[in-house]
C-alpha cells in the first residue's frame, strides 16, 4: 500500500484536560423533529463519520464500558442466556451492543464469529426524527449527527417504529426514548466517542466522513488482498448514508452480521404518519389522522398502538395511490404538526 | 517477552498459540491490528477453542489441550525436511554444531538418566563432549552424528504430520497450511512474532512449550528481529515487575537464585555461577553475577554488610527444597505445618489448584492476614455462602485480618509491562476510607517486628536488627526512594576502570547503568537489571517521548526497558555474521566497522567485533541453545508427554502418565481421574471483560459478563442433553460445579487416537463476592500438580464429566 490513509481523530493521544467550548450551536442543528420552519444553519459542519471495521474487531466490549461510563447509565446485571451477548439486547441503559454471530461459510466451509458493533447508524435520512411527532425531541445537526433531547422526548415510542435498524429503546420509567448520541457532548469539543476512544485496536475510529471512507478503501483493499472478495464498505444509502458506517468482510451479505439490514429504508409507515402530513394538513383532510396521533402523545403509555398502526397503513394505502412520491423521504423539513396543531 | 508490544507492527506473521493476546491482552494486541493493516502480516491462530483472537485470524487450528510440544516439534520436523532453516543463523548463532555426549539418548518417551523412584533425571548425559580445555567439540559442516543439529533431526523424526494430526486433532491439511507459512518466515527478509500467555505455561511441562516455540525461532532466524522473537504476554498490570525483583520463594530480584542450603558461604554460591565461556573472547554475561549478588546485599545490610562477614551473605534464607512453590506451601498448611499465612495482593482460594484442599488447608491456619484492595474470596472463605462456598463457619477456627491496600491509580510508582518497560504513573485518586499503600503496611510490620526484637530479643535477629532502613520517613518509604534503590547508588567515588584519574560516579550519586556495579562493597543496587532507571539525569521511567526513530518502534526515549534501556534481546541477531542487517530493510542495528550503531541499544559491547563475540551474550557458549545441556530437569529437547490427566495414553510409553520429572503428592495422585469416569477435557482460560476476579467487583464488567458458564460443542450437548443456556453440573474426583452452557460451533470434538475428544472450555471469572452473580471457577476441578521445572500448576488441562442440572430456570 502506497498512499495511507489520514490517522483518525480517535488515534490522537490524550486530549487537553483544561475545558473547552462547545462548538456545536443550536444554530447548527438542520432538522428538528415536529418543526416546520427551521431556521437555515448559520453554516456547515464538517460532515463527521463513526467507522466500525469490523475484522479489526475483538469484540471485546471496551466500547459498551465506555459508553456506560461516559453516559453514565446504569445496565442491570442480567444472567447468561447461553450467548456472549450482554446486556441482551439495547436498552435504554445500553446505547450500543457488541453482536456475535456464528456463520459457516458455505464458500470456504470455514467457521467465522462475526462480531457487530450495533447501535444507532445516525442516518442521513433519520426515520426516528421524521416519526416523532414531538417538537424539538430529535435533531439533526449539520455534521450528520442525530441527538436525542430528552427533556422534549415524550416517550411515544414513534422513533423505534420509525427507525430501519430498530435502535431506540423507551426507559420503561422515564418515558423517554434513548439511544447514541455519537457522544455529540464529546465531538462539540472536539473529542471522538467514548466508544472509539476506548477501542483497544481501532476497530472504532472517529473523523470526516470523507476520511473516514477513505481510511475503510483502504481497509477493503486489504480484505481483498485476504481473499475477501465481497469486502465493502457499508454506507446504506436508502437512508441517505450513514454517519456510522461499517467495513465489512461480506459486504454483499450484511443480514449475516446479526441482521444487518440490507437494505435498510425508513418505513412506508412513518412516511404515511409524518410524510404526507403536510398534504394533509393542506387538504383539511388529517384533522382525525393528527386527532389520535395526539392522542396518542399526551394519553399514556406513550406508544404506538396496534389501532394507530392500523389507521396509518391505510392512510398509507389511500396515500400512495393518490401521491406515490410521498414515499420518497424528503431532504428538509420533516413537517409535522405539533407546533401546526397547536 | 523478547521484543517489545510495538515491535510486533513490524512483523510478517503472527502465531498467538498458548494464549488469546485479543481476550488476554486487548490493548496490546493493537500492534497486531497494526501490523495486519500497515504491514500486510497474516495471524494464524492455534488455541482448543476458536477464540476472538480466532475471529480476526486469517487461519485457525484447533489442537488438543496439551499437546503443544507435538505440534511444535512437528514444525520442525517439516522445516528441516523442506530446507525451512535459516542457515547462516542456525550454523553461527546456534549450538547446532556442538557434539553431545555419547551415551545420551532417548527411547520409550524418556531422556537417558531416568530415575523413576526419584522422579528424576541423572543429566549428567545431557552435555557437550568436550576437549582438555573444556571447550565443546563442534562440527561446522553439521554432518557429525552426534552433533546437535542430527541429534534434534533424529528427535522429530517421529512427529510427522499424521502423527501431530493424531495426537494434536489438527487436521493434517489445515496443520500443513500452517507448517507451510511459518516456513516462509525462515527467509532472511521474512520474520514470525510468537505470542504466547498462560496457555503454555500452565502444563506439567510449561517450560518446554515455550523452548519448542524458542527453538523454532531459532531455526528460521527469528530472534533479534524487528518483528521476531518468542514474546510472554505478562499479566496483571505487573507480573512481569514481579518476576524481576524476584517475589518467588527461590528467586532474588534481577533473577539471582536464593541460596540453598548446601551454599552455606557466599563463595560457594559464587562458585556455581562463575559462568567461564566455553569459547574464546565471549561475553558470558553471567560471570558479573558477584557484582550483582554483592550490590544487593549493599541494598539489604548497608554499611552492616562488610567483606568480613560475606557482605551478610549469612542472613540469607538458605533453601532446604528447590522451592516453596504455591502447591508446596498449601500442601504444608494442609500438613498443619503452615500456621500464619500472610496474603498480599493474592486470592488464592480461586487462583490455585483443586480449591476443596485450600479450604482445608486455610482452616487449618492460627491465623490469615490478608493484604488487598478488594474483599477476596479467600478472605472470606470461612462465610458459608451455600453451594457457593459450603462450609460450616462454626468449624473453622483460623482468625482473619484485613488490611486494605490501594489500588494501581492509588499510589505513584513503576509497573513493567511484558516488553521489559518500567513505566512511571502518579496517583491519580485518594486511596477510600482506611486503605493504605502496601508500602506503609510492609513498614509498619517490619518496624514492629523490629520493635519486639528489640524489646523481647529473639532466635536469628540479624537479618531484621541489621536491615538498611534510611528512609525519609522510616514509617512510610516513598516510591522515589525505592525506586532509587532499586536502581543503586555509589557508596563510594567509582574510579573510572578505563582511565582511573577519572571519576565515574562520586560516593552517594546514582548510577547510569549496571556496567558501574563493584563486588568491592563501593556500590549498592537493590536489582541490577533496574540500573539505569533513575539516574542522576532523572527518573528515566517517567520519559514520554514517543518519537519513533528509524520507524522500527522501539521508541528509547519513553520510559526505560531493561536491560540497558534495550527494546530487542539479543538484538545483534538481527545482523548476519558480518554486522550487517539480515534484512536492510529492516535494519535495527549495524556495525560500523568501529561500533554497533543503530535504533536500538545493542544487546552487546559496543565495540565487540561481530565475527569473534558471538550474539547470545547470557550464554556460556555466546551462542543459542537448541539443545539446553542440563538446564531443565525434564530433557535437553522438549518431547511429548500426556497431561497428568488425559483422555489418551501417551503414544511413546502407556505406562508413563504425566511429565516424568514432575513432582506430585501422594493425597494428590490419589484424586486424579481417568478418562474412563471423566471423558471430557476441560481447560481454563480468561475473558475480555473480567480481568481475573477483580473487575466482578465492578459494575460495569458485570453487566458486560455477569454470570458464570462454561462452553462446549454442540456435538457435546447433543451427547449429554444439554441446551443453550441450560444450567449443567460438571465434576471430577476433587469438586463440582454449577454453571450456565454456551453451547457452540467455535469448540468441535478433536479426533485424537481414534477417539472423540471434547473440550469443556471454564472461565475463571467467579466467585461469591462482587458485583456479578455468584458462581464458580475452574480451581475447584483442576491438577494440584505443577510444571517440572517450576511447578507452575496444570490448569490448562483435567479431565471432567458433565450432565444437565436441576434448577434451569431459564426458559
Amino acid at each position: 500500500m502506497t498512499s495511507l490513509a489520514p490517522e483518525p481523530l480517535t488515534a490522537a493521544s490524550n486530549p487537553p484536560t483544561q475545558p473547552l467550548e462547545s462548538n456545536l450551536l443550536p444554530t447548527d442543528v438542520r432538522r428538528i423533529s415536529a418543526t416546520a420552519h427551521v431556521p437555515p444553519p448559520t453554516r456547515q459542519l464538517t460532515e463527521v463519520a463513526k467507522l466500525i471495521d469490523v475484522s479489526k474487531c475483538i469484540g471485546c466490549k471496551a466500547c459498551q464500558s465506555a459508553c456506560i461510563q461516559w453516559n453514565d447509565t446504569h445496565p442491570e446485571v442480567e444472567e447468561n442466556v447461553g450467548i456472549y451477548e450482554n446486556p441482551h439486547d439495547l436498552t435504554p441503559d445500553m446505547f450500543t451492543l457488541m453482536r456475535f454471530a456464528e456463520w459457516e461459510n458455505p464458500e470456504t466451509n470455514e467457521l467465522e464469529w462475526l462480531i457487530r458493533k450495533d447501535g444507532c447508524m445516525h442516518c442521513e435520512d433519520p426515520g426516528c426524527l421524521k416519526s416523532c411527532p414531538a417538537p424539538g425531541a430529535i435533531v439533526q445537526y449539520t455534521n450528520g449527527v442525530v441527538d436525542f433531547i430528552s427533556e422534549n422526548c415524550i416517550g411515544c415510542g414513534y422513533c423505534v417504529k420509525g427507525c430501519p435498524f430498530d435502535v431506540p429503546r423507551i426507559h420503561k420509567t422515564a418515558h423517554v426514548s434513548k439511544k447514541c448520541t455519537l457522544c455529540s457532548d464529546r465531538i462539540a469539543v472536539g473529542q471522538g466517542p467514548a466508544c472509539a476512544k476506548a477501542c483497544p485496536t481501532q476497530c472504532i475510529t472517529f473523523g470526516p466522513k470523507e476520511e473516514m471512507k477513505a481510511l475503510a478503501a483502504e481497509r477493503v483493499e486489504d480484505l481483498k488482498e485476504r481473499g475477501y472478495d465481497n469486502a465493502g464498505l457499508y454506507d446504506p444509502q436508502g437512508v441517505g448514508g450513514t454517519h456510522v458506517m461499517y467495513v465489512l468482510h461480506h459486504a454483499d451479505k450484511p443480514s449475516i452480521y446479526s441482521g444487518l439490514p440490507v437494505d435498510p429504508r425508513i418505513s412506508p409507515l412513518v412516511e404515511a404518519w409524518k410524510g404526507p402530513a403536510k398534504k394533509l394538513g393542506l387538504m383539511a383532510a388529517g384533522a382525525a389522522f393528527l386527532g389520535s396521533a395526539l392522542h396518542g402523545i399526551f394519553a399514556k403509555p406513550n406508544e404506538v398502538s396496534e389501532h394507530e398502526e392500523e389507521e396509518a397503513e391505510e392512510l398509507y394505502e389511500d396515500i400512495v395511490h393518490e401521491a406515490p412520491e410521498a414515499s420518497g423521504g424528503e431532504a428538509h423539513g420533516p413537517v409535522a404538526s405539533g407546533e401546526e396543531a397547536r | 517477552m523478547t521484543n517489545a508490544w510495538t515491535d510486533i507492527k513490524n512483523t510478517d506473521l503472527v502465531i498467538v498459540m498458548g494464549g488469546n493476546a485479543a481476550e488476554a491482552h486487548p490493548c496490546g494486541f493493537k500492534w497486531v491490528t497494526e501490523a495486519k493493516h500497515h504491514n500486510g502480516a497474516k495471524l494464524i491462530v492455534v488455541d482448543p477453542r476458536f477464540t476472538r483472537t480466532a475471529s480476526v485470524a486469517d487461519v485457525y487450528a484447533p489442537v488438543r489441550p496439551g499437546s503443544d510440544i507435538a505440534w511444535l516439534m512437528g514444525v520442525i520436523r517439516y522445516c528441516l525436511k523442506n530446507d525451512k532453516v535459516q542457515w547462516d543463523y542456525v550454523k553461527a548463532y546456534t549450538n547446532a554444531t556442538c557434539l553431545i555426549r555419547d551415551d545420551f539418548g532417548w527411547s520409550e518417551g524418556l531422556f537417558t538418566g531416568y530415575d523413576e523412584e526419584k522422579r528424576d533425571f541423572d543429566r549428567s548425559s545431557w552435555e557437550y563432549q568436550m576437549d582438555e580445555q573444556g571447550q565443546p567439540l563442534t562440527d561446522p559442516t553439521l554432518t557429525h552424528p552426534r552433533c546437535v543439529w542430527n541429534l534434534l533431526k533424529e528427535h522429530v523424526e517421529v512427529y510427522t504430520p499424521e502423527f501431530v494430526s493424531n495426537l494434536t486433532g489438527t487436521p493434517v491439511d489445515r496443520y500443513l497450511q500452517i507448517c507451510e507459512m511459518i516456513g516462509e518466515t525462515s527467509a532472511k527478509d521474512k520474520v514470525m512474532t510468537s505470542l504466547y500467555a498462560l496457555g503454555w505455561t500452565q502444563h506439567s511441562k510449561g517450560a518446554q512449550n515455550i523452548r519448542g516455540m524458542a527453538m523454532l525461532q531459532l531455526i528460521l532466524g527469528n530472534i533479534g528481529l524487528p518483528g521476531g522473537g518468542v514474546n510472554a504476554l505478562r499479566g496483571h498490570a505487573n507480573i512481569q515487575g514481579l518476576t524481576d525483583i524476584g517475589l518467588l520463594s527461590h528467586m532474588m530480584p534481577g533473577y539471582m537464585n536464593l541460596p540453598t542450603e548446601r551454599e552455606p558461604e557466599l563463595a560457594d554460591w559464587l562458585k556455581a555461577r562463575e559462568n567461564k565461556p566455553l569459547f574464546p573472547g565471549q561475553t558470558s554475561f553471567w560471570r558479573n553475577t558477584d557484582k550483582f549478588m554483592v550490590s544487593f546485599l549493599k541494598s539489604l545490610w548497608g554499611e552492616k554488610a562488610t567483606a568480613e562477614n560475606d557482605w551478610g551473605y549469612g542472613w540469607l534464607p538458605k533453601l532446604d527444597v528447590p522451592y516453596y512453590d504455591i502447591l508446596r506451601v498449601f500442601d504444608m498448611m494442609d500438613r498443619s505445618e503452615i500456621n500464619l499465612y500472610i496474603c498480599q495482593g493474592f486470592n488464592p482460594l480461586l487462583s490455585f489448584p483443586n480449591r476443596a484442599k485450600l479450604t482445608s488447608a486455610l482452616s487449618k491456619l492460627k491465623l490469615l492476614v490478608s493484604i488487598d484492595p478488594l474483599q477476596t474470596e479467600t478472605v472470606n472463605f470461612w462465610q458459608d455462602h451455600g453451594i457457593y462456598n459450603d462450609v460450616d463457619p462454626t468449624k473453622i477456627m483460623t482468625e482473619v485480618i484485613e488490611l486494605p491496600s490501594t489500588c494501581f491509580a492509588e499510589d505513584d510508582g513503576a509497573t513493567v509491562n511484558s516488553g521489559r518497560w518500567l513505566q512511571w504513573h502518579w496517583q491519580a485518586a485518594t486511596p477510600p476510607g482506611t486503605a493504605k499503600h502496601d508500602t506503609w503496611i510492609m513498614a509498619q510490620l517490619f518496624l514492629r517486628v523490629k520493635r519486639l526484637y528489640e524489646e523481647e530479643g529473639g532466635a536469628n535477629p540479624e537479618p531484621i536488627m541489621s536491615l538498611s532502613w534510611d528512609y525519609h520517613e522510616p514509617e512510610n518509604p516513598h516510591p522515589e526512594e525505592l525506586a532509587k534503590e532499586m536502581n543503586g547508588r555509589a557508596l563510594a567515588d567509582l574510579p573510572d576502570p578505563n582511565d582511573p584519574t577519572k571519576v565515574l560516579r562520586k560516593a552517594g550519586e546514582l548510577l547510569d547503568n549496571f556496567g558501574q556495579l563493584r563486588a568491592d562493597g563501593s556500590t549498592m543496587s537493590g536489582c541490577w537489571i533496574y540500573a539505569g532507571s533513575w539516574t542522576e539525569a532523572g527518573n528515566m521511567m517517567a520519559r514520554r517521548d514517543n518519537h519513533d526513530e528509524g520507524g522500527v518502534g522501539t521508541y528509547l526515549g519513553w520510559t526505560f526497558a531493561w536491560p540497558a534501556n534495550r527494546r530487542i534481546l539479543y538484538n545483534r541477531a538481527s545482523c548476519d555474521l558480518q554486522g550487517k542487517p539480515w534484512d536492510p530493510k529492516r535494519k535495527l542495528l549495524e556495525w560500523n566497522g568501529a561500533r554497533w550503531e543503530g535504533f536500538d541499544v545493542p544487546d552487546i559491547s559496543p565495540t565487540a567485533k561481530p565475527e569473534e563475540v558471538m550474539p547470545f551474550i547470557m550464554t556460556q557458549e555466546g551462542t543459542a541453545r537448541l539443545f539446553s545441556r542440563k538446564l531443565l530437569r525434564d530433557g535437553p529437547f522438549p518431547t511429548h508427554m500426556e497431561p497428568w490427566e488425559s483422555p489418551i495414553q501417551n503414544p511413546f510409553n502407556k505406562e508413563m502418565r504425566g511429565n516424568p520429572a514432575g513432582r506430585i503428592f501422594p493425597q494428590d495422585l490419589a484424586q486424579l481421574g481417568t478418562s474412563d469416569e471423566f471423558p471430557f477435557v476441560g481447560t481454563s482460560y480468561r475473558l475480555t471483560e473480567h480481568f481475573h476476579y477483580w473487575t466482578k467487583h465492578s459494575k460495569t464488567n458485570a453487566v458486560l459478563q455477569p454470570e458464570f458458564f462454561v462452553e462446549i460443542s454442540v456435538e457435546l450437548a447433543e451427547l449429554r442433553g444439554v441446551r443453550k443456556g441450560g444450567r449443567v453440573r460438571i465434576w471430577n474426583k476433587r469438586g463440582e460445579i454449577w454453571a450456565k452452557a454456551v453451547v457452540t460451533k467455535r469448540i468441535k470434538p478433536l479426533l485424537c487416537d481414534g477417539k472423540e475428544v471434547h473440550v469443556v472450555g471454564i472461565p475463571l471469572h467467579w466467585g461469591f463476592m462482587g458485583a456479578a452473580r455468584k458462581g464458580f471457577g475452574p480451581n475447584s476441578l483442576t491438577v494440584f500438580a505443577g510444571d517440572a521445572n517450576i511447578d507452575t500448576p496444570e490448569s490448562k488441562v483435567f479431565l471432567v464429566n458433565i450432565e444437565p442440572a436441576s434448577g434451569d430456570l431459564i426458559a
